[in-house]
């Protein structure tokens, strides 16, 4: 009798085929959808991540606790030690030093004399080092004039900043700032190319520097503000929050104000609630989604009860009962919702998958964007996108044929003949 | 009861509701029907053969009096007995035919023997001596959209008559054929009455029906209006 069944499902395509695209397709969607959430609100978490928070950040104690003022004062020591061991204990994630400094900087004319001045604030990168910052801080496509820093001395400034102080690319800045031990900092830097950044507050006035230029000017070898922590490819906070209470459990005991303390991102700026917030929307809109696909595929399970109205008619005039009508109706549903979710997950977590890994370039719809973030949109494939498009796709397909089915238990079996237009 | 007695009811009546009155279906049947018979419900529309039909194979039930239907009360059946007396001894030839499209012939007519789980060989067997009887033993592998009208009512009869059943109810089976293959059809039944023993129960206003009918019952506004034998 299975088999019989089974027959008819492969045979009649309205029953088997049809029924399959569309949960195929729902599945799909639902998996899709849920994956390019889920790689937005990364996406919201790696910009912060990029330019402040970093997935996680490792300061001195002091400095974690006066880090508005950027007190370099306070900032680690003995940061190579410190980033070959994290290098070494955590290789899963990239780990770079970074110097987050002010001053005033500096116009000369030819006779060396002031031309122009302003305050500036900056950050030190290590431009050439192993934590790809320029990828990471896509410095390359946000350059408006010149070049990246190839050469010692050599900084990059915001457009603004550039104009305002009637420079350009090649002439000479002098950074005014203070030392790590208070003196006075006096450096001159060639600029070698001009930024826009997308944030009002750093084209106001900011800077770019190569870490180890900074760390002569400003008297700080071998020593930095921030160590900052990336994971790859995709930010997962369960494992953050879990890098974080191990490596602060090595510091408990320290009393010492210069101990290192490591931040997550939801420590920083106010990022929990604002990922809270998130994540409550991307629940929200999910549910949305899965919720009209559900009505999608009951309808799909009801029309597909309900064409077969005249076939079960002649099956209960020809002897079958009707419990066997109506399992066999959850059982074909069943099984079409079983092959359409399938189908339809395997479809979408691979193509959420390739868009994970390769990415989407926008860079060229961004052509007249200068923003400091990434070009490459991402999907994000969680847990949960395993699964939240075969369950629903498995569910309301098999609902909506046992609610078509119903009406066998409900009527008389004239009656039901009847409406069956026997 | 009388062994050769195949159907009886007694004050079979049936009444459906009707917003907030009632519509007398059937009122006050009696009937005995024996085993072998071909028999035709004549009646207009209206006139409660098709409802009496449908409580003679188990379809539904007597509102009052009784239906025994194969030494069954139709009125004490539950859902699932009724559907195994339909099952092992009553078959259905329906005027719009009812075959299901994805099956073949073959497929068609071996589905009730596959509710009965009979084995391979022996449903084999049997269908293949249906589709004989009813000329279409060639036809095995077709679909029904690949057969004429009168080819697929009698792929109906064969469906109906493969398990060898005590008692075939037919709703108007010539209604939508034309005249050849109406009489076609009704000789093919008259046969496998003479040669099998099955009962046939017509339900039909056609004037070819009546011409091979052995016994006539006029049905009119839910009342046996006559009731008599044409063919010794």
């Amino acid at each position: 009798m299975i088999r019989f069944l089974l027959k008819g499902l492969v045979r009649d395509r309205h029953r088997s085929l049809f029924p399959i695209l569309v949960v195929s397709i729902g599945v799909m969607l639902t998996v899709f959808a849920h994956s390019w959430f889920s790689g937005m609100i990364n996406d919201i978490i790696d910009s912060n991540a990029k330019f402040d928070t970093g997935h996680i950040k490792i300061m001195s104690r002091s400095y974690a606790e006066n880090k508005d003022q950027t007190p370099n004062d306070l900032a680690l020591t003995g940061i190579n030690d410190l980033l070959q061991q994290l290098r070494d204990d955590i290789p899963e994630m990239a780990w770079t030093p970074r110097i987050k400094f002010g001053g005033l900087i500096d116009i000369p004319d030819e006779a060396g004399e002031t031309r122009s001045q302003s305050p500036a604030m900056g950050v030190a990168l290590d431009f050439y080092g192993p934590g790809g910052e320029v990828e990471r801080l896509n410095i390359q496509n946000a350059l408006v004039t010149g070049r990246l820093p190839r050469n010692p001395g050599e900084i990059l400034i915001s457009d603004e900043l550039a104009q305002r102080l009637e420079t350009k690319v090649g002439d000479t800045a002098t950074l005014i700032g203070s030392t790590m031990y208070g003196a006075m900092a006096v450096h001159n830097f060639t600029i070698s190319g001009t930024l826009k950044f997308g944030m009002k507050a750093m084209d106001r006035g900011a800077m770019l520097v190569d870490i180890h230029d900074i760390r002569l000017a400003l008297d700080m070898d071998d020593a930095a503000g921030e160590i900052v922590g990336y994971m790859h490819p995709i930010y997962k906070d369960n494992t953050i929050q879990s890098i974080k209470a191990e490596f602060n459990s090595l510091h408990t005991e320290n009393d010492d104000e210069f101990a290192p303390v490591m931040l997550s991102l939801r420590d920083q700026n106010g990022l929990n609630d604002y990922l809270v917030y998130a994540e409550s929307i991307s629940g929200m809109l999910i549910f949305v989604f899965v919720g009209i696909m559900s009505l999608v595929l009951w309808n799909t399970g009801l029309i597909g009860g309900i064409r077969r109205y005249g076939e079960i008619g002649v099956r209960l005039a020809i002897g079958e009962n009707k419990g066997g009508v109506y399992r066999s109706m959850v059982l074909e549903s069943a099984a079409i919702g079983f092959a359409g979710s399938l189908i339809g997950s395997i479809l979408g977590l691979a193509l959420a998958y390739w868009i994970q890994v390769k990415g989407i370039n926008l860079g060229d719809m961004m052509g007249n964007s200068s923003l400091l973030i990434s070009n490459i949109v991402r999907t994000r494939i969680t847990e949960q996108t395993y699964y939240i498009g075969f369950i629903p796709g498995l569910l309301s397909t098999v609902l909506g044929s046992m609610l078509a089915g119903i009406g066998i238990y409900k009527r008389q079996t004239a009656q039901l003949f009847k409406e069956l237009e026997v | 009861m009388d062994n050769n007695h195949l159907i009886t009811t007694e004050n079979l009546t049936k009444r459906f509701p009707m917003g907030q009155t009632e519509l007398t279906a059937l009122n006050n049947i009696n009937l005995t029907i024996r085993k072998g018979e071909f028999i035709g419900l004549v009646g207009p529309s209206g006139s409660g053969k098709t409802t009496l039909l449908n409580i003679l194979g188990t379809l539904d039930s007597p509102t009052e009096g009784s239906a025994v239907v194969l030494g069954n009360n139709t009125a004490e059946l539950s859902h699932k007995n009724s559907a195994k007396l339909r099952n092992l001894q009553i078959g259905f030839i329906f005027q719009t035919f009812n075959l299901l499209p994805v099956y073949t012939v073959y497929e068609n007519v071996e589905f009730p023997l596959l509710l009965q789980k009979l084995g391979k060989s022996q449903r084999h067997d049997m269908v293949v001596d249906a589709l004989k009887w009813v000329g279409l033993a060639d036809r095995a592998k077709s679909k029904p959209a690949q057969l004429s009208g009168g080819q697929c009512q009698r792929v109906a009869i064969a469906r109906a008559i493969v398990k060898k059943p005590a008692l075939v109810l037919a709703d108007e089976p010539t209604a939508n054929l034309d005249a050849k293959n109406s009489h076609h059809i009704l000789k093919t039944m008259e046969t496998l009455n003479k040669e099998l023993g099955t009962t046939f129960i017509f339900a039909t206003h056609d004037e070819k029906v009546i011409g091979y009918l052995k016994r006539q019952i006029t049905l009119d506004d839910g009342q046996i209006a006559n009731d008599q034998v044409l063919k010794g």
